[in-house]
């Protein structure tokens, strides 16, 4: 086609061999005192990547900005930048900023005098200062508020003279700390946009530090999936959502239900399984699974169909009674509770009218999904 | 709806300002009216006294007498202008001085480790445990030419001859600053302390190094406590008595020395009080000034 979009090359630089990554934690140990807040971390982040770092809080997440920042020392291990060691150069010699996770913007300074700091402190002309600073003004859409105090200012208008202030020096790695915290669903979601937007236009690599998923899923060209001071998974948003390698990362991520399940048989990627109940499932996949083992399928609940006829085909299908169905608007979530007890989530979109829905509480139904539906998952 | 008159709010405003008039506005009246009497040889040492018995005709006669003969006195004589000017000086001085010192303790105590500040800040606080008399009278032991300092130092050969400390300036601006030194200390404490540590990353992360980080943020935003210890240290300093008279010399010439001996030494109780209002007028102008900053850095906290 003659107006086709121009292909876009996919960016995967951690596919690459070749590729030098531009940041390196290599078996980062940090202790406070004897409480371990990250446990030999190694992992490599690579220049242009908008990185996020996703867990419960308490998992390590601001220690590991804070370690790259250089306000704290590794226990044990190396933090490379551009190949190079930098676990003793102080944090003002790093070509590193930071965004507070408190802003942590000068009170006593104007929203233009935050904004120029960094640069003053390089020593830059006081032309060159203001026009960065001008520049800077206009890409967070501050500039009637240039003489305005931090304390004059609402909660967004600060969150972006802080952003503003991390962006000036133009640093190699931008490292944000929960940067949308305090912000509502509406204003976050636009400035999701805008952060990604700048990003890209700007060349830099972006760190971020959310506990929230959808955030995460929405922003980053990779997640790191971090648990008691550990990355669990660190993969694409979409790999983690679709192929989850443990049910504490599936469970994280998203809504999910897991079966607990024994494997029966296979015939070459097609496996027979069996829940404690006696029902069989049948799953395509491609990961190997011994015979015999124990797993737990994570079926997403958009994956699962409610119905109240007995699906035909190929798939699998339980039958079970409408305990509670949550309403959100474009979507309805069934409950449905199973012969034993355990409960399934299906979530379904509202296609008609919630007064027409021809499932109801108390209803028998059937659950069904497709047979590359579900992921096994051994952990 | 008519609103009920409340008399606990009512007694819980009152009960300060009845304090305030009885303990200082009340004396202060009567301290203005000696400066206007005259002395005489009597008892009281001035006239006039209020005779209400002689009904209006004494009540005018009383006004008829007063005048403004003793504060046109402290012009005449060099004096009490240089006692004034020497006060404002010494008060200065040692207000400096005691900024010197005390900002390195306060700032060491904001930065020392949870656990040893409750001790460190007892340790500032001890001192008043002790009559303010006694350890005044202390330093003289200590500065005195056969005292403690000199023994000291003359033991270990740094000098020969005994240091002229007592009767000095030099006696008076250690005194002063040993005395008031928590006054300064305990303010800029609080400051410091609850200054926000992420503002001092945060410019470290724009570049500055740990000394320029603290001339940029962290001494900027201690200033109100800087201002609150400087003012609890210089007022109480301009009319210091008791540390002037014991620790200095003849020639250490301050107001508070000079309104004693006006009282005692010379029982001109007018030309006394007329020193004691105009030092007090003259103190209002900083107090006032020191209360507008308060205010000022209260609203911008809320
Ligand atoms: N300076 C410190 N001293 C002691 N414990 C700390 C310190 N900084 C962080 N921790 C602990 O390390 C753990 C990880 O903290 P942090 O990285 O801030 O978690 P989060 O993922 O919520 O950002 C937490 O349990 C925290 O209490
Ligand atoms: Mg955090």
């Amino acid at each position: 086609m003659a107006d086709a979009p121009e292909q876009r090359k996919v960016f995967a630089p951690w596919l690459d061999t070749t590729q030098k990554p531009l940041i390196r934690f290599e078996n980062v140990t940090k202790r406070f005192g004897d409480y371990t807040a990250l446990d030999n971390l190694t992992l490599d982040i690579y220049e242009r990547e908008f990185f996020a770092l996703l867990g419960p809080s308490g998992c390590g997440k601001t220690t590991m900005l804070r370690l790259l920042a250089g306000f704290e020392t590794p226990t044990s291990g190396r933090i490379l930048i551009g190949g190079e060691d930098i676990s003793h150069v102080p944090p003002n010699k790093r070509p590193v900023n930071m965004m507070f996770q408190s802003y942590a913007l000068f009170p006593h300074m104007t929203v233009e005098k935050n904004i120029g700091f960094g640069l003053k402190q390089e020593g830059q002309s006081a032309e060159a200062i203001n026009e960065r600073v001008k520049e800077m003004l206009a890409l967070v859409q501050l500039e009637p508020f240039a003489q305005r105090k931090p304390h004059q200012l609402s909660g967004g208008q600060r969150q972006r003279v802080a952003l503003a202030r991390s962006l000036a020096k133009r640093p190699t790695l931008l490292l944000l700390d929960e940067p949308l915290g305090a912000l509502d669903k509406k204003l976050r979601e636009k400035t999701q946009f805008e952060l990604m937007t700048l990003q890209e236009k700007l060349g830099m690599t972006f760190m971020i530090v959310t506990h929230d998923q959808e955030e995460a899923m929405t922003m980053a060209s990779r997640i790191a999936v971090m648990d008691k001071g550990v990355v669990m998974q660190l993969d694409t948003p979409s790999d983690i959502y679709e192929a989850p390698n443990s049910r504490y990362v599936a469970d994280f991520i998203g809504n999910v239900n897991f079966i607990e399940c024994t494997v029966i048989s296979h015939n070459g990627q097609e496996y027979q399984l069996k829940d404690k109940q006696g029902n069989q499932f049948r799953l395509i996949s491609e990961v190997q699974l011994e015979t015999g083992s124990t797993i737990w399928l994570a079926v997403r609940p958009e994956k699962v169909i409610v119905s109240k006829e007995q699906p035909q085909g190929d798939v699998n299908a339980v039958q079970g009674i409408v305990w509670d169905i949550a309403y959100s608007g474009d979507t309805s979530t069934y409950h449905v509770r199973l012969p034993d007890g355990t409960t399934l989530k299906s979530e379904m979109a509202n296609l008609r009218r919630v007064r027409n829905r021809p499932i109801t509480w108390e209803d028998t139904v059937w659950l069904s999904w497709s047979l590359t539906a579900a992921v096994p998952l051994k952990r | 709806m008519q609103r009920q008159f409340d008399w606990g709010r009512f007694l819980l405003i009152a009960i300060p300002f009845l304090w305030l008039l009885i303990f200082f506005l009340l004396p202060f009246a009567i301290v203005v009216k000696i400066s206007l009497s005259d002395t005489a040889n009597a008892l009281p040492p001035y006239v006039p006294t209020l005779n209400l018995s002689e009904g209006w005709s004494g009540i005018t006669s009383f006004f008829s007498q007063l005048d403004l003969e003793s504060f046109a006195w402290l012009l005449d004589d060099k004096i009490y202008f240089l006692s004034y000017l020497n006060s404002l000086k010494i008060a200065f001085i040692s207000t400096l001085l005691t900024l010197l010192i005390g900002y390195p303790m306060a700032y060491g105590l904001a930065k020392a480790p949870q656990r040893w500040r409750t001790v460190l800040l007892m340790l500032v606080i001890l001192p008043f445990w002790t009559s303010f008399l006694i350890r005044v009278y202390a330093w003289i032991g200590i500065l005195k030419p056969e005292g403690l300092l000199n023994m000291g130092l003359m033991s270990i050969g740094l000098i020969d001859q005994p240091l002229a400390i007592i009767n000095t300036p030099t006696a008076v601006y250690i005194g002063i600053v040993y005395s008031y030194l928590p006054f300064l200390v305990l303010p800029l404490y609080a400051t410091l302390e609850k200054l926000d540590q992420t503002l001092i990353e945060a410019a470290l992360d724009l570049g500055c190094s740990p000394i320029q980080a603290f001339w940029k943020v962290t001494f900027p935003l201690s200033l109100p406590g800087v201002v609150a210890g400087c003012f609890l240290v210089f007022i109480p300093a301009m009319g210091e008595f008791v540390i002037p008279d014991l620790l200095g010399g003849s020639d250490t010439i301050m107001i508070g020395k000079t309104l004693w001996s006006e009282f005692f030494g010379n029982r001109d109780w007018p030309v006394a009080s007329a020193v004691a209002v105009v030092l007090l007028l003259s103190l209002v102008v900083p107090i006032v000034i020191f209360q507008r900053i308060q205010e000022r850095q209260r609203e911008a906290e809320a």
